[in-house]
């Protein structure tokens, strides 16, 4: 005898079976806030522009479009060598830094799991100090970052799983440590090296601060392909959620997923921290925003936070260089005020299922 | 001819010696199941010819050795039900089926319409289709356990390794999804290996049993040669009286031993 389980209004049973994908609706509204924000970075400032004119000249840019010029030739300058090189750079940082974050988080199977608690920003920032100290062209600057950050996660990584296997807790409290180590190691190269401090220590707490596009530039390449093998990686990242163990046996070689995707979050993290400085909480606010409101799936999580870490930094720096105008504030502080006590909302609301 | 031969198989763990010098032959169709006291090993044998487990010795299917076999080819010819399978977050059915088409998905790419039509087809075998939308947190303890059949059949591999598949199941539960398995079995040609605590549904449904004790292979053969009363009391430390029934079934009963007593004690007044 079979029973008929007749708990639900029926599925309908004509309905297409599909994976999981990332739908219109959310795409489009991040796309929106990405550009409303754009726009805002683009036309605030010291030299307010015109939003009209802003957009003509964007629009004409466009190949195939011939619309003649919105602005003056001064504040076109204004857009092209300042506005537009910085909102890019922030774009690139913010979304680098959310997928990075994402993708730590499914490596880890942690969704703490961050740039900066990982020690990869703070081994990445070593890199760096290292770097501007000895004075190397700036162009090297991310490989410095690169090699420290992979310091940063190895050393956290090797210290989580030795002091108690892959709990939260373990590898959040080695990455704590482990990044204490490396910003003591960094005050003592400054402490003798106090000739370029202040530019170190601008550096450190993060601006988008930029003389052009030669910051944009110099982490294209490595942004380009941090993203493309993280994103290559949304449905393995998928099937690491049900374990090491069983994504063995569904036929995942985990160790080379996990081991790639840690290179190319590190990579893109270093890129970042290489020109921005050290932008905090990016990384784990932005995905977990999208995981609230959209879905666990990698499919969904990377793409959307992309964009919305891309205008989450925009802003920030919008708020930075405005909030005590004419001075500036550097945006990490920003992103710290924002994402410190989000933070503390994250760490109670996962207490009870992690 | 034999299916899955595994040879002087050895597993340690921490330092302990889980598995010694397990021979297991598997004809091919064929059903056979572990069983064994808990801790006897019966996990980690099918861990091991999983993948899932370091290990000395010999482990081959259809005289290919699974051994050095890179981990998407394994898994297209051994597909694996945990003890205790993962119900990832927020994931619904048809996802979590279709995380058993992965290997056949090329790296950095995702599911293609073939893989979608495979998993449609098992969501119909295993009346998962009303299900298909739901998360797999919200299944129930059978519901789930169809899922993860499913997503073990999407594998299409040849042997199919069952842990405690019926483990939070009830009684009507647990014969719905073995049955389920002999008849995809029959179907499919597939070769079965399982580890199932319960004794009388062992009996039920396997060709032939295995007694692991100890992580040693004790007794194998058909079901009545190793579900004998001596056998059981010897190594589950449990007092049990083997009943057999007319149509060759074998029925394990646990008894009290007092109780036992007592009646004797009273047949003899
Ligand atoms: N990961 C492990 N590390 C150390 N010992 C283990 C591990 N897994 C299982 N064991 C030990 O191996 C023995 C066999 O376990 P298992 O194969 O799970 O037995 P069964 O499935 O027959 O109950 C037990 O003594 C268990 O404690
Ligand atoms: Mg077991």
């Amino acid at each position: 005898m079979k029973t008929t389980p007749p708990q639900r209004p029926a599925r309908d049973d004509t309905a297409p079976v599909r994976p999981v994908r990332l739908t219109a609706g959310p795409l489009l509204l991040a796309v929106s806030v990405l550009l409303v924000v754009m726009l805002l970075g683009m036309t605030i400032g010291p030299a307010g522009l015109p939003v009209r004119g802003v957009l003509v000249e964007l629009v004409g840019h466009v190949p195939g479009v011939d619309v003649a010029g919105g602005l003056d030739e001064q504040d076109t300058a204004v857009l092209w060598e300042l506005r537009v090189p910085r909102v890019v750079l922030g774009m690139m940082v913010g979304g680098m830094l959310a997928i990075a974050g994402a993708g730590y988080q499914g490596v880890f199977r942690n969704p703490l799991a961050d740039p900066y608690l990982l020690g990869v920003a703070a081994g990445a920032g070593l890199g760096a100090t290292f770097a501007i100290v000895s004075g190397t062209d700036r162009a090297f600057v991310p490989l410095f970052a690169f090699t420290g950050g992979l310091a940063g996660v190895a050393a956290t990584y090797a210290l989580g799983r030795s002091a108690g296997g892959r709990s939260v807790n373990s590898l959040i409290l080695a990455g704590v440590a482990v990044s204490a180590f490396f910003a003591a190691i960094q005050t003592y190269v400054n402490q003798r090296n106090s000739d370029s401090l202040r530019e170190v220590y601008g550096w450190i707490l993060g601006r988008l601060l930029t003389a052009g596009w030669d910051e944009v530039l110099t982490i294209l390449p490595y942004v380009a392909v941090a993203t493309a093998v993280i994103f290559g990686h949304r449905r393995l990242l998928d099937v690491l959620s049900v374990g090491q163990d069983e994504a063995g046996s569904l036929g995942v070689p985990a160790a080379r997923v996990r081991l790639l995707v840690v290179l190319a979050a590190t990579l893109g993290t270093a890129a970042a921290v290489a020109v921005s400085g050290l932008i905090g909480f990016v990384g784990i606010v932005v995905p977990h925003i999208v995981r609230m409101l959209t879905g666990t799936s990698y499919r969904i999580i990377l793409p959307l936070s992309a964009l919305l870490g891309a205008a989450f930094l925009v802003a920030a720096d919008l708020a930075a260089r405005t909030l005590i105008s004419p001075g500036e504030l550097p945006v990490g502080v920003l992103t710290a005020f924002i994402g410190a006590p989000f933070f503390t909302l994250v760490l109670r609301s996962t207490r009870r299922s992690w | 001819m034999s299916a899955l031969a595994v040879g002087r198989l050895d597993v340690t763990l921490l330092g302990r010696r889980v598995l010694g010098d397990v021979d297991l032959a598997v004809p091919s169709g064929s059903w056979v199941t572990l069983v064994g006291p808990n801790g006897a090993g019966k996990s980690t044998l099918l861990k091991a010819v999983a993948g899932a487990v370091e290990h000395a010795g010999s482990i081959g299917l259809d005289e290919v050795s699974l051994d050095g076999m890179r981990s998407r080819e394994r898994a297209r010819q051994v597909a694996f039900v945990p003890q205790e399978p993962t119900r990832p977050d927020g994931m619904n059915v048809v996802d979590y089926v279709l995380l058993g088409r992965t290997p056949y998905v090329p790296y950095f790419a995702v599911e293609s319409a073939s893989d979608v039509a495979v998993v449609e087809e098992l969501l119909d075998t295993l009346e998962l289709r009303e299900l298909a939308d739901r998360p797999v947190t919200s299944l129930s303890g059978g519901e789930f356990q169809r899922a993860v059949l499913a997503r073990a059949l999407a594998q299409q591999a040849p042997l199919l390794l069952l842990d405690e598949p019926t483990s939070s199941l009830d009684l009507g539960h647990a014969q719905q999804v073995l049955e389920l398995v002999d008849e995809l079995r029959v179907d499919r040609g597939l070769t079965v290996v399982s580890a199932l605590h319960d004794l009388t549904t062992a009996g039920q449904f396997a060709d032939r049993l295995v007694l692991l004790v100890d992580g040693e292979v004790v007794a194998e053969g058909p079901v009545r040669e190793v579900l004998t009363e001596k056998l059981i009391s010897a190594h589950y430390g449990a007092a049990v009286r083997v009943v057999h029934d007319a149509d060759g079934g074998v029925v394990v009963v646990p008894v009290r031993e007092r109780t036992a007593r007592l009646t004797k004690r009273t047949d003899g007044a």
